[in-house]
């Protein structure tokens, strides 16, 4: 390998061969970036989908009663359930070891928000201070609604942004107050929301004061629930599996509603959605590594057969050079060397050329789909260093038996 | 410098075997330009490989300088091949995609000599057969003559004990013929010993001694005077 002038022979043959060596690196160089940005994509497509269902708490659980489709107890179908406050306190109180942040939401569609001479309708939502992280909201002013709102029914309320935009133009709304439905809020703070307009077009209010100031009683429209975090993906899985079907007996109990009665009470298992996602994703990955190693195959046989065609093109070098002293070993060596050299620079080009792609480009992708399409780097190392073993191998039997054949025989070749 | 008794050689050819050197005993001495006649078939290159170890005898046994050639691997071989012959071939033999200086530099570089001596060397021996202003060309901008004069060259750069040239002049017109022989006799005036393979019988008066090839066996080996190429060009 340090040898100096076995470099220089094998520079001066690829210098004075440029098609060849620009064959044979060509194979490798495009299977290799063929493979790294297949890979890539695959992974930014599994990052897009990723990225889709962090936008909601992912581990979250979501209740909101229906309609009964089932005569129980007496009781006839088509009889709408309520949800109360008891339900929520309840399943605080049995299940609260479990959960990491919990919100019930009575909810208001369609409210008429007064700031001076403006005005609007919105939806405006009582609900707890946890209501914030649940729905990833972020507050660009003020505060959000806190416990002390909550136990003294306060007249607090966050506004989205469109409901800032609207009401007060350009004027700072911290600490001015808004009329609705005759009872003055004082906005304390205004949020954003990832969901975009429509999930910024509405109020938040403690939920005390909400079912006060708009006769709610102790009614409530949804749950929100998020379990404790769990060592690994299957686990939180079945733990919120586990803990949905316990929420459903729960509350079908306390609606008097028939055990294998599906449309009463709705819980929406956004983790076991994910689980669903993710199975699917693990299947789009598979299939572009299925892909990818297809096309390592394809690169491989590749440079097989032109090593085969370079050993054969040279057949009659080989005779000369054994005329001329040539030891067995350093014609093997001499094939090799050039073989590997050039897959290993053509590799590394390959490489460099798609991650360098990925690299920039990757980023400008603004699609839902794919979001920062990388590639493990392992990975793509490895892949080089199986074409350049392969084209090693493949190089190597036929220079092995050029190399041990009688130069009167290799000389003979046309 | 060559000694050769009861050589033997045949082809398998499937089924069948041609036995093509049936008994060959064959002295040279050191300083001899011997050449090699025989019809067409009768076993000249096959005795001229053997002697240059590039195939081996069946039978019979094969001294070159004291050192019997004999149970030959691939590696001694080409020791063997590097340190005590020379080959000059019809077709010429010199790789394409080299230069005139690096094709008679390539058996130096076998010998392990160092870059700078190899290019020392090889372009003394490109002087010695008048090409040194063809030394950054490549073969194909060369004419048949300077060809086979640059393999000459190569032939001679290791420094062999014996130069062995089967049909040298076979590819060249009668004028490039003799310009080539008149270069074998100069290297031969110097001591170096030489077996010439032809058919012609112009060229082989051009040597010093004629051994006659027939059926696989020798049927006439005369000394002759020789005729110097140089008038004749
Ligand atoms: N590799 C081989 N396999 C089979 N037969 C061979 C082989 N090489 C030579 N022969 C046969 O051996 C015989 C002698 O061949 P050789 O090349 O020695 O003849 P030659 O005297 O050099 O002929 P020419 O003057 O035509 O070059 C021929 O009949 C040839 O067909
Ligand atoms: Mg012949």
């Amino acid at each position: 390998m340090f040898d100096l002038d076995r470099w220089d022979e094998i520079f001066e043959t690829i210098r004075k061969n440029k098609l060849r060596t620009f064959l044979t690196g060509l194979s490798v160089a495009s299977g290799i970036f063929i493979l790294v940005v297949l890979l890539g994509i695959g992974e930014g497509m599994r990052n897009g989908i990723a990225r889709e269902f962090e936008q909601d708490a992912s581990n979250l659980i979501f209740v909101f009663p229906g309609v009964t489709s089932k005569e129980y107890k007496g009781l006839n179908p088509g009889r709408r359930i309520q949800l109360k406050n008891q339900d929520y306190d309840q399943i605080l109180r049995l299940y609260g070891d479990k959960l990491d942040k919990s919100a019930s939401l009575y909810q208001n569609w369609g409210q008429v928000l007064n700031y001076g001479k403006e005005s609007g309708s919105y939806a405006v939502h009582g609900t707890f201070p946890a209501y914030q992280e649940l729905e990833n909201m972020s507050l660009t002013s003020g505060r959000f609604i806190d416990l002390h709102d909550l136990e003294n029914s306060e007249k607090a309320m966050v506004i989205g942004h469109r409901v800032k935009l609207d009401l007060f133009k350009g004027e700072d709304p911290i600490g001015k107050m808004v009329q609705v439905s005759g009872v003055n809020f004082k906005v304390v703070g205004v949020f954003t929301d990832p969901g975009g307009e429509r999930d910024e077009a509405r109020a938040v209010v403690p939920i005390t004061t909400a079912q006060k100031a708009f006769g709610g009683a102790n009614n409530i429209e949804r749950l929100y629930l998020t379990m404790k975090p769990e060592d690994n993906f299957d686990a939180a899985v079945a733990a919120s599996n586990q803990f949905s079907a316990q929420l459903e007996d729960f509350l079908k109990e306390q609606h008097t509603v028939a055990p294998d009665d599906n449309s009463a009470i709705h819980i929406n298992n956004y983790l076991e959605n994910a689980k669903r996602f993710f199975t699917l994703m693990d299947m789009i990955r598979l299939f572009f590594w299925g892909v990818g190693i297809c096309t390592i195959i394809a690169g491989v046989v590749g440079v097989s057969n032109i090593m085969l065609i370079i050993v054969k093109e040279r057949t009659r070098e080989i005779g000369i050079r054994k005329a001329l002293g040539a030891q067995p070993l350093s014609i093997i060596g001499m094939i090799l060397h050039e073989s590997i050299f050039v897959t290993a620079i053509a590799g590394f080009l390959g490489l460099i050329f798609s991650l360098t792609l990925l690299e920039f480009i990757g980023p400008m992708i603004e699609t839902q789909y794919i979001y920062n399409p990388t590639v493990n780097f392992t990975v793509a190392i490895n892949t080089v260093v199986i074409l350049v073993i392969a084209g090693a191998l493949a190089g190597f039997f036929p220079a092995w038996r050029a190399a041990r054949i009688k130069p009167i025989t290799a000389l003979r070749d046309e | 410098m060559i000694e050769i008794s009861n050589l033997h050689k045949s082809y398998k050819m499937g089924a069948n075997s041609l036995h093509v050197l049936k008994g060959i005993n064959l002295k040279v001495a050191e300083g001899e330009l011997l050449s090699i006649m025989g019809s067409s078939g009768s076993g000249k290159s096959t005795l001229l490989n053997i002697l240059g170890m590039l195939d081996e005898a069946d039978e019979g046994s094969y001294v070159l300088d004291g050192v019997p050639i004999k149970n030959l691997n691939e590696k001694i071989a080409a020791k063997y091949r590097n340190k005590f012959l020379g080959f000059i071939f019809q077709s010429f033999n010199l790789i394409g995609y080299k230069n005139a200086l690096d094709n008679v530099a390539l058996p130096l570089y076998y010998q392990g000599l160092s870059r700078g001596e190899r290019t020392d060397r090889a372009m003394s021996y490109l002087e010695k057969v008048g090409l040194a202003d063809w030394s950054g060309h490549l073969p194909n901008e060369l004419s048949g003559g300077q060809k086979q004069r640059v393999a000459i060259a190569r032939a001679l750069a290791s420094d062999p004990k014996v130069l062995l040239a089967d049909e040298p002049t076979g590819a060249l017109d009668t004028k490039t013929s003799y310009e080539v022989m008149d270069l074998i006799q100069e290297i031969n005036d110097e001591g170096r010993t030489i077996l010439v393979v032809t058919h012609e019988h112009d060229i082989a008066q051009m040597t010093k001694r004629i051994v006659n090839l027939k059926d696989g066996v020798i049927i006439e080996d005369t000394v002759v005077s020789q005729v110097r190429a140089l008038e004749n060009v």
